[in-house]
């Protein structure tokens, strides 16, 4: 098992409730895994996660991408945009 | 990039106001014959439904978007000749009129700084991990980009 550190932002913060939880996971699991479980954890999460993307370690990352012991992961809500 | 290039970029992510006027001063330098700033502030606007938007409340994951930032600044030099560039970006709440983002660059030609501060605004909205909130006279408030109002 790994254990990896998860961060929500924005909307995403308000929707878990909390800015960060501690994850518990099988080895070979993915981002998409993490996001996964969190989706289970957090109703109204889910609705959320087509539209966010992964940071690992402050670098965005794919839902494919396998998980070490010890890494951060940050979901992305969209961010903050503007009209040109 | 030599050493003394990598000097010349100042990123800074302040929950505070911000001093705009002094960005220019910071991207002086004999080798330009140009700075292009550009200020991002808080607008006046009106709802769908007839409420009145009192600030913007920006978050940052703050470790993620100074290296974004530090990264969009370099990106620009391998675009342009950029001479110096700053980014300075407030968190926390932005009233009206007031500047959430300012963005100096130098270069020796004008159209060399107007095309990178341009490129460095829009790319920053675009990938830097930086959230605003919507605050509303009636103590409402929506993440920009989730409710969203056409």
């Amino acid at each position: 098992m790994k254990q990896i550190e998860v961060k929500f932002f924005a909307v995403l913060r308000d929707v878990a409730g909390v800015p960060a939880l501690r994850l518990e996971m099988p080895d070979t699991a993915t981002v998409g895994d993490a996001a996964g479980i969190l989706a289970e954890r957090f109703a109204g999460l889910g609705r959320y996660l087509p539209r966010v993307g992964y940071a690992v370690n402050r670098s965005y990352v794919k839902a494919d991408c396998v998980l070490q012991d010890g890494d951060e992961l940050a979901l992305i809500p969209p961010v903050s945009g503007g009209n040109l | 990039m030599n050493k003394a290039q990598a000097n010349s970029d100042w990123i800074e992510i302040l929950a505070r106001p911000l001093d705009v006027g002094r960005v220019s001063d910071m991207v002086a330098d004999p080798a330009a014959g140009g700075i292009a700033v550009f200020i991002g502030t808080t607008r006046a606007e009106t709802s769908s439904d007839g409420r009145e938007l009192v600030a913007l409340d920006y978050e940052a994951y703050e470790e993620m978007a100074v290296q974004q930032l530090h990264d969009l600044a370099r990106r620009a030099r391998a675009k342009w000749p950029v001479v110096r560039t700053v980014i300075v970006h407030r968190i926390g709440r932005v009233p009206l009129s007031e500047a959430s983002v300012a963005i100096a660059v130098s270069a020796p030609h004008r159209g060399d700084a107007f095309e990178a501060c341009r490129w460095l605004i829009d790319t920053l909205k675009a990938e830097a991990a930086i959230w605003k909130k919507e605050i509303w006279a009636d103590g409402t408030s929506t993440w920009s980009g989730h409710d969203r109002r056409t």
